[in-house]
């Protein structure tokens, strides 16, 4: 019961805080290095879809390239 | 034949990487202009791009493509099964529309691509949702696509491809300078997925082949999954880095790892290097030489069926110009480079280019390799 015990409070604290609201741990104020155009997740999708075209003709793999599904939630 | 990769691209592109980058706000209106060249085993491809966006209100966005591919070809797949070379041209139209409510993002697209033995359609929807304080952002796509297959060689020959994509992302704010990027794809295919213009080969008598027709199963599944990492140096600089796995009902299993280094100067430039490396197995069925005709059910030759490995270096320079009297209706434009230079090695398909039939044992010619050039140059704005 002594092991459990360590597990049981864990579980319990796990439990009481996924029922409060998550508190964003990046502050929007914090974004300003994730605002940078340089951190764009797609910055040229022209370039960026074109390319991902000249591989998948040469190549057997496809998908899951990324570009898409993203955002830094710091506009 | 081109075509089957582009399309489903071309609608991910426009539908989601357009549209989802800042979800909960959508993306700034845009134009590119880009000219895009690929230069490398025998064959040239060049043509223009043209992508406009724009939004209407705060609510509503829409993004229009015009893409070209003029096709010179004389390719070892050409040139080994006799055939001189050809020229062709492929026309892609696409348009894509978003609605934005609250943290969601709604997306609808469809792209129509044309050339004169193979048309294509594909339909795209998808959403995104950001949550947890704007840090994270899912999104969900499906696509369906319908292809119409004909031969420039065989006028009778008419067949079709259904294509279904499901798409699951999420992109996730790890700390203040880091960005993390998680995607997964799976991706059915029924119907005429071999290529009516690549042969097999069998030994044809002591020392000599012949070739044959490829035959491919009708029906293929894939699964692919990704990570992405993008982290921001603190001398103003970003590091990216990425991994995807690929698997399907073929047999291949591929692994693509690629890192990019991306470096502003100078106020108005920024410049990129990057580094790709890929490798996959071949599928259940290719051989590049097969024992006789007719020696198992399926069989393919296709060397992008085979065993292979790709090495590619990317450079890139992007130049803000000054904008003078256009500053009143343009907010920013830059001027973009990118040069890329790939080496795909194989490591079964062979090299015949040089050995007709009855010139050299079958099975001893040199393995076959290229390298090609890749560029691109574009001008963006921002208005």
């Amino acid at each position: 019961m002594r092991k459990l015990l360590p597990l049981l409070l864990a579980t319990a604290t796990l439990l009481v805080t996924a029922c409060a609201p998550i508190e964003p741990w990046v502050k929007p104020y914090e974004r300003e290095h994730l605002a940078d155009p340089i951190m764009a997740i797609d910055p040229d999708p022209v370039s960026s879809s074109y390319m991902d075209h000249v591989f998948e003709v040469r190549e057997g793999a496809k998908g899951a390239t990324g570009g898409y599904g993203g955002g830094c939630g710091c506009s | 034949m081109k075509t089957v990769v582009w399309q489903r691209i071309a609608a991910l592109a426009l539908l989601l990487g357009t549209a989802a980058v800042h979800a909960g706000v959508l993306a700034e209106d845009r134009a590119d202009v880009m000219y895009h060249r690929y230069q490398g085993g025998g064959i040239t491809v060049q043509g223009p791009s043209v992508l406009v966006r724009k939004k209407f209100g705060e609510s509503f966005a829409a993004t229009a493509n015009y893409y070209v591919d003029n096709i010179s070809s004389a390719s070892i797949d050409v040139v080994v099964s006799g055939a001189s070379r050809y020229a062709e041209r492929r026309e892609q139209k696409s348009l894509a529309v978003e609605y934005l409510r609250g943290k969601t993002t709604y997306s609808a697209s469809f792209v129509n691509s044309e050339e004169n033995d193979y048309k294509a359609d594909t339909y795209s929807l998808s959403v995104s949702q950001d949550m947890f304080g704007d840090l994270t952002t899912v999104s969900m796509g499906y696509s369906y696509g319908k292809d119409h297959i004909g031969s420039s060689v065989d006028p009778t020959f008419a067949d079709g491809i259904e294509r279904r994509n499901y798409r699951v992302g999420l992109t996730q704010v790890l700390t203040r300078n880091l960005l993390a990027s998680l995607n997964f794809e799976a991706v059915t295919e029924q119907g005429y997925l071999q290529n009516p213009y690549r042969f097999i080969r069998f030994v044809n008598g002591p020392g000599s082949y012949a070739l044959g027709q490829e035959v491919a199963p009708r029906t293929r599944t894939s699964n692919a999954g990704s990570v992405r990492l993008k982290y921001y140096l603190p001398w103003r600089a970003a590091l990216d880095g990425q991994y995807r796995f690929y698997t399907d009902t073929w047999g291949i299993n591929a692994h693509t790892a690629g890192l990019e280094y991306t470096q502003p100067l100078w106020n108005r430039w920024v410049f990129t290097g990057s580094y790709r490396y890929y490798t996959q197995n071949g599928t259940n069925f290719f051989m590049d030489l097969f024992p006789r005709p007719g020696y198992q059910n399926f069989m393919t030759r296709d060397k992008e069926n085979s065993p292979l490995q790709t090495h590619t270096i990317g450079l890139g320079a992007s130049y803000e110009f000054p904008l003078g009297f256009a500053s009143s209706f343009i907010k920013r434009g830059t001027a973009n480079l990118h040069v890329n230079h790939l080496m795909v090695n194989y490591s079964q398909f062979r090299n015949l280019t040089n050995f007709p039939p009855g010139t050299a044992e079958p099975g001893t010619e040199p393995l076959y390799s290229l390298s090609a050039n890749v560029i691109q140059f574009f001008v963006s704005f921002w208005y």
